[in-house]
């Protein structure tokens, strides 16, 4: 039971994880009607930055507590991140708003490419072990182990959400950005400046990225300049789940994703007497999204046209 | 998503064309006597050098290929002379990303350069099926670090090691398990590589065989970071010991996310994960692992604290395979030397007759292209540093083998202080 329990606890860190990761490019999706597959190198980016920061920090020798270096690069990744991606869409998307989907997505893998390599430029081609600066007292809860920095991230993610769901129904933007999600053309008829719609909807997308990454790479001790790439993938997955475009989709498939993979993980061996093993876990985590795919071409809350976020 | 494997091969071509275009623009400047000042023309021998330079082994990858480089820096500084004429060596460098079907294109791409000899690849994954296209374009390989035992039991002639295989590696940690570390409950987890799986499957008949108990065996693969679900359900099976078959990258990783799980079992793993690398990912939970390493410790090696100087100098720290590369490439040198000749075909059975001090010991292939008597030392982790625990083999190991007459390569005049390790 307890076993159960840590399972299911690992399964739902994972997909808060997927989740923030998911969330940038479902709000990009919604608006755009494109896959911003160079997101997770922004993903990536943040985090790269934040370390160097924290490592320049650490070294400085300042005595100030964890949370707060971790804060401040956060705080220094989050506008690097922020002119990124209002550059990647200036440069590599707007010229193609009007050209066949196709170009745009191949300009988006090669924008993915491009940040990777500068990346590994500059950071070199090594792990770099990122600091464990955020507190992670363990908790007991049945049995099962979970830490401080465990459910700051799943409470973070939810907190995300909610916030894009506020900005996106409730604001005078997210009106503008509905709009344009739309129609663009007849939102800038009625008088929406949509260049700066989509630019807003980068930069924000762009700083919860930044966040992501720092999470992220707190989490697991580590960044490279790499690690955009499954992640990616990953929560791409998830957004296409939950239904791409909608906000509580990619947290729902973001989850969803996580706890399979980690149920799966853990008892394919039992349940198949050792006949297929843990490393089929991806295998079950893509039939669920087939299946779901199957029945709901839009993902699991996915509604096509009335409500892309 | 389904397009983006598809764009990775891609990427994976370009940046080989780039890195490859890298390689070949840096071996010129330790060659400044290019000035010809005597009429023999220089001849332009190319050997390839294959690993993964981009990925999480990208580190280990750049290591090896290091290693390569300075054994041909050094060569083209002192100058050779091969059937007449004298030859600078131009290091071709590939990246097979750590993946079988990269490791075939460059392969072939490396034969269409028409190479001399390639020193590697890195992993057995992307060696066993490379050695195939060299073998078919009669092209000699040495790999520095691939100790899959199939790699030479195909029977190719022009396929050779420079270290001990996973029959012997698997062998020398099942029974240090059972024997050393009192290991009776064992969990086993690779990741589904030819060396990650082989050294877990050679290391579970060991261990049975010394009589421990098998409770779970996991599977993750060579780029996962999240490894909570199949540790927790180790945890569930109370090993006292978890052994994995796999690079330091997940390795590490492994360690720390078994320390936040609270899994009590102590941690074992091979030579993949036995590089500074690990000790850095793992942090403090790197204390207590036990990994072994074919060959001897650094500064035990007897030209270790050499080589260990003259490459920390050039290209920082030694991560674990360069000096198995810096050694296959003199010895490939060498032979060509010998034979006067760099043609595959003519050099090929004097390299087969090698015998050869290098940095890692002596050097001499029996009839497969495997090394002779290669020795495996056992490492722990304590207070952030490898420390060699003990050495297995070396000359009194491989059974198979005539009992060899060469003396324990550990020269105990030239191991000076133990400090040679840096980091």
């Amino acid at each position: 039971m307890d076993i159960f329990v840590q399972q299911l606890i690992n399964g739902l860190v994972l997909g808060a994880i997927y989740a923030l990761v998911a969330l940038g490019y479902t709000m990009v999706y919604g608006i755009l009607g494109l896959i911003n597959f160079a997101h997770g190198e922004v993903v990536m980016i943040g985090a790269m930055v934040a370390l160097s920061v924290i490592q320049v920090l650490v070294a400085s020798g300042i005595a100030l507590p964890g949370p707060v270096i971790a804060a401040l690069g956060l705080l220094a990744a989050m506008p690097v991140c922020m002119v990124l991606g209002f550059a990647i869409e200036r440069v590599a998307y707007r010229p193609l708003r009007n050209a066949p989907r196709l170009a745009a997505l191949i300009t988006a893998i090669g924008v993915s490419i491009l940040l990777q390599n500068v990346a590994m430029i500059i950071w070199g081609r090594q792990y770099h072990s990122f600091p464990a600066l955020l507190p992670s007292t363990p908790h007991q809860l049945a049995g099962a182990t979970i830490n401080d920095l465990q459910i700051f991230i799943v409470l973070l993610a939810i907190a995300i959400m909610a916030g894009l769901l506020y900005l996106v129904h409730r604001t005078r933007l997210g009106r503008a950005m509905r709009a344009t999600s739309e129609n663009p053309e007849i939102a800038g008829l009625m008088g929406v400046d949509i260049n700066t719609v989509i630019s807003i909807t980068f930069v924000i997308g762009s700083a919860l990225a930044a966040v992501a990454g720092v999470m992220i790479s707190a989490y697991y001790g580590i960044a490279h300049y790499f690690m955009g790439f499954m992640l990616g993938l990953k929560a791409f997955t998830a957004a296409v789940l939950g239904g791409i475009g909608n906000l509580a989709g990619a947290m729902l498939g973001g989850v969803l994703l996580g706890v399979i993979e980690s149920l799966g993980a853990g008892y394919i061996g039992a349940l198949t007497g050792g006949f297929l093993g843990s490393h089929y876990q991806d295998v079950f985590a893509f039939l669920v999204l087939i299946l779901v795919l199957t029945l709901r071409p839009s993902g699991l809350l996915g509604e096509r046209v009335a409500e892309r976020s | 998503m389904h397009r983006r494997p598809a764009f990775g091969v891609v990427l994976g071509l370009t940046l080989a064309f780039l890195l490859s275009a890298c390689g070949k623009e840096a071996p010129p400047p330790p060659a400044p006597k290019a000035e010809a000042p005597k009429p023999p023309p220089e001849v332009v021998v190319k050997i390839g050098s294959v690993a993964p330079l981009t990925g999480p082994q990208s580190h280990l990858g750049k290591d090896n290929e290091n290693g390569t480089r300075l054994a041909i820096e050094e060569v083209n500084a002192k100058g050779l002379m091969i059937g007449g004429a004298k030859v600078r060596f131009e290091l071709l460098s590939e990246d097979d990303q750590a993946d079988p079907k990269t490791g075939t294109i460059v392969a072939q791409k490396l034969v269409d350069a028409k190479v001399a000899g390639v020193i590697g690849h890195l992993n057995s994954g992307t060696t066993i099926p490379a050695s195939k296209i060299y073998h078919d374009a009669g092209i000699v390989q040495i790999s520095p670090s691939a100790t899959n035992p199939k790699y030479t039991e195909q029977g190719y002639q022009g396929a050779f090691r420079v270290m001990a295989n996973d029959v012997q590696q698997g062998k020398t940690l099942g029974d240090y398990a059972v024997s050393k570390m009192g290991a009776k409950r064992i969990a086993i987890i690779d990741d589904r590589t030819a060396y990650g799986q082989g050294l877990a499957d050679e290391f579970e008949k060991a261990a049975k065989a010394g009589g421990a108990t098998l409770v779970g065996r996991e599977y993750t693969n060579d780029k996962a970071t999240d490894f909570r679900a199949i540790l927790t359900s180790i945890k569930g099976k109370k090993p006292d010991l978890v052994f994995y078959g796999g690079m330091d990258a997940q390795a590490g990783l492994m360690v720390a996310q078994m320390k936040t799980l609270a899994v009590k079992a102590r941690f074992l793993a091979g030579d993949g994960a036995q590089s500074p690398e690990f000790i850095k990912l793992a942090g403090p939970a790197a204390d207590g692992v036990v990994a072994s390493s074919p060959g001897l410790p650094l500064d035990k090696m007897p030209g270790g604290k050499g080589f260990t100087d003259k490459f920390t100098a050039k290209f920082g720290p030694i991560q674990i395979y360069a000096p198995f590369a810096y050694d296959a490439t003199l010895t490939l040198i060498e032979a060509m030397t010998k034979a006067n000749s760099t043609d595959p075909g003519k050099y090929l059975p004097e390299l087969a007759r090698t015998s050869r001090q290098g940095v890692t010991g002596p050097i001499a292939f029996d009839a497969k292209g495997d090394l002779k008597n290669g020795p495996i030392t056992l490492y722990v982790v304590k207070e952030g540093k490898w420390n060699p625990l003990e050495t297995v083999g070396g000359d009194a190991a491989a059974p198979a083998a005539a009992p060899a007459p060469e003396k324990p390569a550990a020269k105990p005049a030239a191991a000076p202080a133990p400090a040679a390790e840096k980091k």
